[in-house]
């Protein structure tokens, strides 16, 4: 079953399809640069503790983000 | 005609790298994003014309969402259509993400020409490109190059002409995107390899756990491998250059100028100093001869080799993107975020190059708060030889006492900040590059430009200092400013007046002032504390310029307070705080 999810709760390792960027146009302009935008396939790669930053691999690239990116980005998963 | 060429292109495809073949400057550039802070010019020759070229600060997007993209969307929008061209490089491991920029410009009708750089590496990750169909697609001229080796070069500057303007065209980012995947599919192939080694040690480090670990290890063996290299270079070069070459000439010139230093002998004392028990000391004579070159390269330049050497590497293998994301969420309480390691490592060096890598955070109040922080906390390369020199002596534990109260004014003082100040402060958002083997040439050119960089900034003011201390020391001018001082220094800090001159020099250079403390027969608590407070009170002239240009006059004044007033309060601390 597909469930939408944000990026934080997303697995290590787990595949998954960005379905939203929440938050204002400038941030989603910026995700959309990097290559992440609505439909766009990504995979959580890690996550720190203690509200730490999230890496995740889109395309050949490998990004990491602040939490509170990471929490504007909804990801549909398995 | 053309007459100039912009570099544009994602952050840390290699555009310094074209820009150094393209016009033989040598520029600064690593494996990570940002290097390249300000513009850099240079000109090339083409068919016997001059042609100017700027390297511009990487950037994602024409859009302005950060500094480095107002930048070039700035310069692009002022530049007159028909005077330039844009070299578009992209980094050929990685496509898809790097031709979203390239079609931005080809879209908007600017002259392009697109670089495929790093086709070598792109062929050992098993990705070959079809050039003259990528060519076709975008109907732009497209060269494949090798920046590091210069394959390529040549041909990327015949067809600079070929760049045309070309109609505006109007299209969403979501189309954009999906033409790119069109683009890539026909004409990208990829082979499928096996992971390998490297790519184990690309993820093991962005995870938490085996992060932490590799990144514990590589911070110790960085550090002891800069003082193995720093230590070595002493004993088996400098030292035996110094007292078995320089010493006996020394002696003899000694001998010529004054019988073994007649007092009032202003010559004898502006040049060898004065004798320690009847010889040259070159830690204590503190002449212009004899403790000056002494101190810029047997005691400094070992270790500022050994430092570079060590950071180029780090730089270069792309490992200290990942270290930011470790220490993301320590820095984030201090009202920074993790890319901050990079000025903090630069600044380890040079607070001066440190201060100025700040600009690749985002806001104001980010880059108030890193720069102050490393002014007070981050000790240089050639004030850290000093202290390892000196200090050293007394057993390690008070080399490691300086950077423990160092570290502890960072959290502290930074946490403070982050409370006081306004605003609040971005988070950290970066591409993590792959590892890569330090490319050699430009590896040693860089060590050798940093090392000709420190030469041309130190030596001059090493020997004004010096010069300086030895005239005010002849007509006893010093008195006047250790007697005003000897409240403080005396009364607060535990230390003999004669330490305020040194601790005054230091606003000329850390190094000459460190070395002024050596002939004072300071105790092991008094040398560590005087030392500490050499890093953390004030900053030295080059630093304070810096600040001035980074900051503006009014932050510079409030950053300039903090750091007299930190100083003040851990000298006292310190004085009263330890028993021995």
């Amino acid at each position: 079953m597909k469930k939408n999810i944000s990026l934080i709760k997303m697995k290590e390792r787990q595949k998954g399809r960005v379905t939203a960027i929440l938050g204002g146009s400038g941030f989603a302009n910026r995700m959309m640069s990097l290559g992440i935008y609505a439909g766009r396939e990504i995979t959580k790669l890690s996550h720190f503790a203690l509200r730490g930053p999230v890496t995740i691999k889109v395309g050949r690239s490998v990004l990491a983000l602040g939490h509170g990116m990471a929490a504007k980005i909804t990801v549909e998963v398995e | 005609m053309i007459k100039r060429v912009f570099l544009i292109g994602n952050p840390n495809v290699g555009k310094s790298v074209v820009f150094s073949r393209l016009t033989g400057i040598q520029v600064i550039s690593s494996n990570y994003p940002g290097t390249t802070i300000e513009i850099t010019k240079g000109y090339l020759k083409a068919d016997g014309e001059r042609i100017e070229v700027l390297d511009l600060p990487g950037t994602y997007s024409l859009e302005s969402s950060s500094k480095a993209e107002e930048v070039v969307s700035a310069l692009l929008k002022d530049s007159p259509r028909d005077e330039f061209m844009i070299i578009s490089i992209i980094d050929s491991t990685n496509l898809e993400r790097n031709l979203y920029l390239t079609l931005q410009l080809i879209e908007d009708g600017y002259p392009v020409a697109v670089c495929l750089n790093m086709c070598d590496e792109a062929t050992h990750h098993g990705i070959t490109i079809d050039t003259r169909k990528l060519e076709e697609l975008l109907g732009v001229p497209v060269v494949s190059v090798c920046a590091v080796t210069g394959v390529g070069i040549k041909l990327l500057i015949q067809r600079i002409q070929e760049a045309k303007e070309k109609p505006i065209r109007n299209i969403s980012h979501e189309e954009r995107w999906k033409d790119i995947g069109s683009i890539v599919e026909s004409v990208q192939q990829l082979r499928h390899r096996h992971h390998t080694l490297r790519e184990l040690l690309e993820d093991a480090s962005v995870r938490p756990l085996s992060g932490l670990l590799m990144g514990i290890g590589i911070i110790y063996l960085a550090f002891k491998f800069v003082r193995f290299l720093g230590e070595s270079i002493i004993s088996r070069i400098t030292d035996p250059i110094f007292l078995d070459v320089y010493q006996p000439v020394l002696e003899r010139l000694s001998l010529f100028l004054g019988k073994e230093g007649q007092t009032g002998n202003f010559l004898y004392h502006l040049l060898i100093g004065d004798l320690i028990n009847g010889a040259i000391d070159f830690k204590q004579s503190l002449g212009l001869l004899t403790t000056a070159p002494y101190i810029e390269f047997g005691m400094v330049l070992p270790y500022v080799i050994a430092f570079y050497f060590v950071l180029s590497i780090l730089e270069d293998t792309g490992y200290l993107p990942r270290l930011a994301i470790l220490l993301d969420n320590l820095l984030h309480r201090l009202g920074l975020h993790g890319y901050t390691i990079i000025p903090v490592l630069l600044g380890f060096g040079c607070n001066v190059p440190g201060i100025m890598a700040t600009r690749i955070l985002e806001s104001r109040r980010e880059r108030f708060i890193a720069s102050t922080l490393i002014s007070i906390g981050v000790p240089c390369v050639p004030l850290q030889a000093m202290i390892f020199a000196m200090l050293g002596g007394f057993g390690g534990f008070y080399v490691l006492g300086v950077y423990l109260v160092l570290f502890s004014l960072w959290l502290i003082l930074g946490i403070i900040l982050n409370r006081v100040m306004k605003g609040y402060s971005p988070e950290l958002l970066i591409e993590i590059p792959p590892y890569r083997f330090p490319p050699l040439r430009t590896f040693w050119k860089k060590l050798l430009s940093r090392i000709k960089w420190f030469l041309i900034e130190a030596v001059p003011i090493v020997l004004l200092g010096v010069l300086i201390i030895n005239i005010l020391t002849f007509f006893n001018l010093f008195e006047i400013v250790s007697s005003l001082f000897s409240p403080v220094i005396s009364g607060l800090f535990g230390l003999p007046k004669e330490t305020a001159v040194a601790l005054a020099i230091g606003f000329i250079r850390k190094d000459v002032a460190a070395g002024m403390l050596m002939p004072l027969g300071l105790t092991a608590k008094q040398l560590f504390i005087s030392a500490t407070l050499l890093a953390i009170s004030f900053p030295c002239i080059a630093t304070f310029a810096v600040l001035f240009k980074e900051l503006g006059f009014k932050d510079l004044i409030k950053s300039t307070l903090i750091m007299v007033s930190v100083g003040l309060v851990v000298g006292t601390i310190l004085n009263f705080g330890i028993m021995h």
